[in-house]
C-alpha cells in the first residue's frame, strides 16, 4: 500500500517535471523515467505485458525517438518563440484541466465491478494453444488491431523517409558511423548483441506462455541493431535495398494474407483454421518480430542524410 | 535454517538500500559530474548486488537465480560503459 502510494506520487512528481521543464533534452530524460516508473505501476497492477512494452517501446524506443527529435532540433534553433498571450495561457490551461477532469470522472464513473471480458477470454483460450490470454487477445480475438497497428509502422516507416533531403536519396539511412577502434561503447557493441538476441528470442517464444512477444522481443532486437551500428560494426544498407523493404512489409503482408486465407476458408477475416491457430499465430508473431524490429530501428535512426 | 538464510537476506537487502541511498546522496550533492558518475556506479551497483544476493533465496528454482545473477550483471556492464560515455561528453562540455 505505502510502495503504490510512493510510486503514484513519484509518478505524478516526474510527470509535472516533465511538463514544467524548460529544455527539450531535460524533458526527454524525464519522460524516460516517467516511462520506467509507469512500468513500474503496470507491475504493482499484475500486467506484466503492458510494464514490458511500457518499459521496451513506452520509455526505451520512444526515449530515444524523442532524444533524436531533440538532438536535431537543437542544430537546427528555430527563430525565437514568440511566448503565448495571457488569454492563450488561460485557454490551454482551461482545456488541460478540462481533458483531464473528464478522464478522471469516466474513470470514477466505470460501474463496480468493472465491465469485464475475461471470463470469455479464459473460457475460449484453449481454441488458441495459447497459455498467456494477453497473447491470445492480441493474436486472435482482437488480431485486427494488431495487425493495424503493425501496419502503422510500416506507414510511418514510409513517412520518415519521404522526409529525406532529394540529394541523399537513395543513401543508407541515418549518418555514417565510423568504426570505434575501443572504448565503452566499441565493447557493448561487441558483448550485448549476442546476449541480447538470445533473450529476445526468449521473449519472443515464451510470449506464448508467459508475458513477452513479439513487441518487446522486437524493441530489444531493435536496440541490438542500433547498438552494432552506433558502434560502427555494421553498415547499413542504402533504403532502395530490395531485402530491407521487403522484410518492413513481410510481417504486415503475411498477417494480411493469412487474414484472407481465414475469410476464405473460415468465412471471417483473420479467422483460424481449428488446431492450426497455434502454428499460424507463432508463424505470424516471428515474421512480425522480423518487420517491426527493423521499422522501430529505421524510425530511430531516421532518414538518410547523405548519399552513398 | 530458514530463519538463519532470512536473516541474512533481510541484512543483504537493507545492507543494499543503505547504498543506494548513499549513491543517490552521492549524485545529489557531489560538485561535477564525474564525481556524481562516480558515486552512481560504484555505490548503486554495490547495491544492487547486494539485493540481488537478497532476493536470491526467493528465486524460483528453474533459471530464477540465474536471472537475477544475469541482471546484475548486465547493469554492471551497461553502465560500466555509460558511466565513461557520460563523463566523456561531460568533460567536452
Amino acid at each position: 500500500m505505502i510502495a503504490d502510494a510512493l510510486i503514484a506520487a513519484a509518478i505524478l512528481a516526474v510527470a509535472l517535471a516533465t511538463v514544467a521543464a524548460r529544455g527539450s533534452f531535460t524533458a526527454v530524460a524525464l519522460f524516460i523515467a516517467y516511462g520506467l516508473l509507469l512500468s513500474f505501476a503496470w507491475v504493482r497492477l499484475g500486467a506484466m505485458d503492458v510494464a514490458l512494452t511500457e518499459a521496451a517501446i513506452g520509455a526505451g524506443l520512444s526515449g530515444a525517438l524523442l532524444l533524436g527529435a531533440a538532438s536535431r532540433v537543437a542544430r537546427h534553433p528555430v527563430a525565437a518563440e514568440r511566448p503565448p498571450g495571457r488569454a492563450m495561457t488561460v485557454a490551454i490551461g482551461i482545456g488541460c484541466a478540462g481533458v483531464t477532469a473528464a478522464l478522471a470522472a469516466a474513470i470514477l464513473a466505470l460501474p463496480d465491478p468493472a465491465p469485464s471480458l475475461a471470463p470469455q477470454v479464459a473460457a475460449n483460450m484453449q481454441a488458441t494453444g495459447l497459455g498467456n490470454p494477453v497473447a491470445a487477445v492480441l493474436m486472435s480475438f482482437r488480431g485486427l488491431d494488431t495487425l493495424l497497428e503493425s501496419a502503422v509502422l510500416v506507414l510511418a516507416v514510409i513517412a520518415a523517409w519521404s522526409l529525406a533531403p532529394k540529394e541523399s536519396w537513395p543513401g543508407p539511412p541515418g549518418l555514417v558511423q565510423p568504426l570505434l577502434p575501443g572504448g565503452p561503447l566499441a565493447l557493448l557493441a561487441r558483448l550485448l548483441p549476442p546476449l541480447g538476441i538470445l533473450v529476445a528470442v526468449h521473449v519472443l517464444w515464451i510470449g506464448k506462455d508467459a508475458p513477452g512477444g513479439k513487441f518487446q522481443a522486437a524493441a530489444i532486437l531493435a536496440a541490438m541493431w542500433m547498438l552494432a551500428w552506433m558502434a560502427g560494426r555494421v553498415a547499413l544498407p542504402p533504403v532502395s535495398a530490395r531485402w530491407l523493404r521487403v522484410v518492413v512489409a513481410a510481417g504486415p503482408a503475411l498477417f494480411i494474407a493469412i487474414g484472407l486465407l481465414g475469410w476464405l476458408t473460415e468465412g471471417a477475416f483473420l479467422a483460424y483454421p481449428p488446431g492450426l491457430a497455434l502454428p499460424i499465430i507463432m508463424v505470424v508473431e516471428i515474421a512480425l518480430t522480423a518487420s517491426i524490429a527493423v521499422a522501430l530501428a529505421l524510425l530511430v535512426i531516421g532518414p538518410p542524410v547523405r548519399r552513398a | 535454517m530458514s530463519l538463519l538464510v532470512d536473516a541474512l537476506a533481510l541484512l543483504a537487502i537493507l545492507l543494499g538500500l543503505v547504498f543506494f541511498a548513499a549513491g543517490t546522496a552521492g549524485l545529489l550533492r557531489f560538485p561535477d559530474a564525474s564525481s556524481r558518475l562516480h558515486a552512481l556506479t560504484k555505490a548503486d551497483h554495490l547495491g544492487l548486488g547486494l539485493i540481488v544476493i537478497g532476493l536470491l533465496p526467493r528465486a524460483e528454482a528453474v533459471g530464477g537465480p540465474a536471472r537475477l545473477i544475469a541482471v546484475w550483471v548486465l547493469v554492471l556492464v551497461s553502465s560500466a560503459a555509460a558511466g565513461p560515455l557520460l563523463a566523456r561528453l561531460a568533460r567536452r562540455r
